[in-house]
């Protein structure tokens, strides 16, 4: 049901049962070390490449998804996700293993807010059981974005590090016998682009799409910050999370005192990765390995994810584009 | 919502800074330290060899040019080149590491269109400005020589 501008109820209750993720050894040693499922040992993960080892890691954790729920994938209505990659390959290429009707999405990092958003509007549709999964590798981003993996180079101050990992949901129709929380309403994102040029500086890039949507949230579902425990942002980093708070206070909507970003969650401070971690699979990772269990053990009970994407490619910033961002605002919630 | 100017001058100002102090210090040692070893090399190899200077000099090119190459295949370069900076791009050392690395990493595509294809993408911009730049020089340097 539309609520405003950009937001939306879901017609049918859309249960976040169960969760699986998985991370690489960097992410694996971070802030999440006690919560993540698998990690993998190195970058390749006995793959010939690394595209190779991000689509066995959704392999991996599809599977285990299917697993835990007793679940075939005949039950699965659909399979969301994306990736990266050009042309989302690890994604589709994942979802050969698998007899799952797929929806091939891509926002940049922001891709797996869009997943849940378009999962509660597909439960609303009339499917019982969608899988959200999106993905990203150090290693894939890497080439495709930046220089070969061996090259001498130094990060600049406000760079960020790709998250190697994966996190896939189970959004489902039917409520599970234990306590779990519930997509209860999402904005969907616009495209917010302030002329921000530097590709090392992704955070102040998307920091103003983050607030765009969560201002639209906010105002559309007449709630206050305070309403949410939590208000998570996808991979601002440090810079971005703090240009997102003055944002949101210059315009009145929030103090912002309860503003966190995946991206400054997941690596300890001692692991030089810049200014946090970035990528489809930061969000993921987080919510499924760390903020869903704080949910379901009634740590936290309402919960704003916000996703975060920047819009770019090699091509585009070389030709002097600058980088639009985009974020999707999805409330969680255990009621 | 914000202008374009005054996110710009607030990206500025809240974006931190490159410490120049400590980033230049860890390049001038390291650079250093790089010659050092190069001219150690060419120094032993003018003791043991019995070779004239252009020899020796292409010599020492050659071993330095093979030890970056070595430490960029052994997975170290990247390490010394995330704290030297320019100081280990600079170096002849740098430049085996920028065709070195691309190598390696476009391997997976296959040896003709992965790694023969692009193993120039970092070091072709400095190939094509190398031979430019002598063209110009070497056409000023003829010129002058004519006047003179």
């Amino acid at each position: 049901m539309k609520i405003g501008a950009q937001t939306y109820l879901p017609q049918r209750r859309a249960f976040i049962s169960l969760v699986a993720d998985i991370a690489g050894s960097d992410e694996a040693l971070g802030n999440l070390r006690e919560y993540i499922d698998t990690a993998i040992d190195c970058g390749e993960w006995g793959c010939s490449s690394h595209e190779k080892t991000e689509t066995r890691m959704r392999e991996e954790i599809i599977r285990s998804l299917l697993e835990k729920a007793r679940l075939e994938p005949k039950d699965i209505d659909c399979l969301m996700g994306g990736d990266l990659v050009n042309q989302i390959v690890p994604s589709t290429f994942s979802a050969r293993s698998f007899d799952i009707p797929f929806y091939g999405l891509y926002c940049a990092c922001a891709t797996f807010g869009q997943a849940l958003s378009a999962a509660a509007e597909a439960v609303g549709a009339g499917m019982n059981n969608v899988i959200c999964c999106t993905s990203s590798h150090f290693a894939t981003a890497e080439r495709q974005y930046r220089f070969p993996l061996e090259l001498g180079t130094q990060p600049t101050p406000t760079s960020q590090r790709t998250v190697t990992g994966a996190g896939a949901v189970l959004v489902s129709a039917y409520p599970p016998k234990w306590r779990c929380p519930e997509i209860t309403a999402y904005t969907l994102g616009k495209i917010v682009d302030l002329g921000c040029e530097d590709v090392n500086n992704m955070g102040a890039a998307m920091a103003p799409a983050a607030f765009d949507t969560i201002r639209a949230h906010l105002r559309e579902t007449g709630r206050d910050e305070s309403y949410y425990d939590m208000i998570v942002t996808g991979d601002l980093g440090r810079l971005g999370r703090e240009l997102l708070v003055e944002l949101m206070q210059k315009d009145g909507v929030g103090e912002g005192k309860n503003v966190n970003d995946c991206g400054c969650m997941v690596f300890a401070p001692g692991q030089k990765c810049g200014l946090g971690g970035s990528g489809a699979g930061c969000s993921s990772l987080v919510y499924c390995a760390y903020l869903h269990k704080l949910l379901v053990s009634g740590q936290l009970n309402r919960l704003l994810l916000a996703p975060t994407g920047a819009l770019l490619s090699k091509d585009s910033s070389l030709q002097g584009e600058s980088i639009p961002g985009i974020a999707y605002a999805v409330a969680i919630e255990c009621r | 919502m914000i202008g374009r100017q005054e996110y710009t001058a607030l990206v500025r100002q809240a974006s931190p800074r490159t410490n120049e102090a400590k980033t230049l210090f860890a390049a001038f040692c390291v650079g250093g330290i790089i010659c050092m070893i190069g001219q150690a090399v060419s120094d032993v190899f003018t003791e043991f060899l019995p070779l004239d200077e252009k020899s020796i000099a292409a010599l020492t090119g050659m071993t330095m040019i093979f030890l970056g190459a070595l430490l960029t295949g052994v997975g170290v370069y990247d390490k010394i080149g995330y704290h030297a900076g320019a100081g280990s791009i600079v170096p002849i050392t740098g430049f085996a590491n920028s065709i070195v690395s691309p190598a390696m990493e476009f391997h997976s595509e296959g040896i003709i269109f992965g790694m023969m294809a692009r193993m120039f993408g970092v070091a072709g911009p400095i190939i094509v400005s190398g031979v430019c730049s002598s063209v110009v020089v070497g056409a000023i340097y003829y010129l002058v020589g004519v006047a003179v």
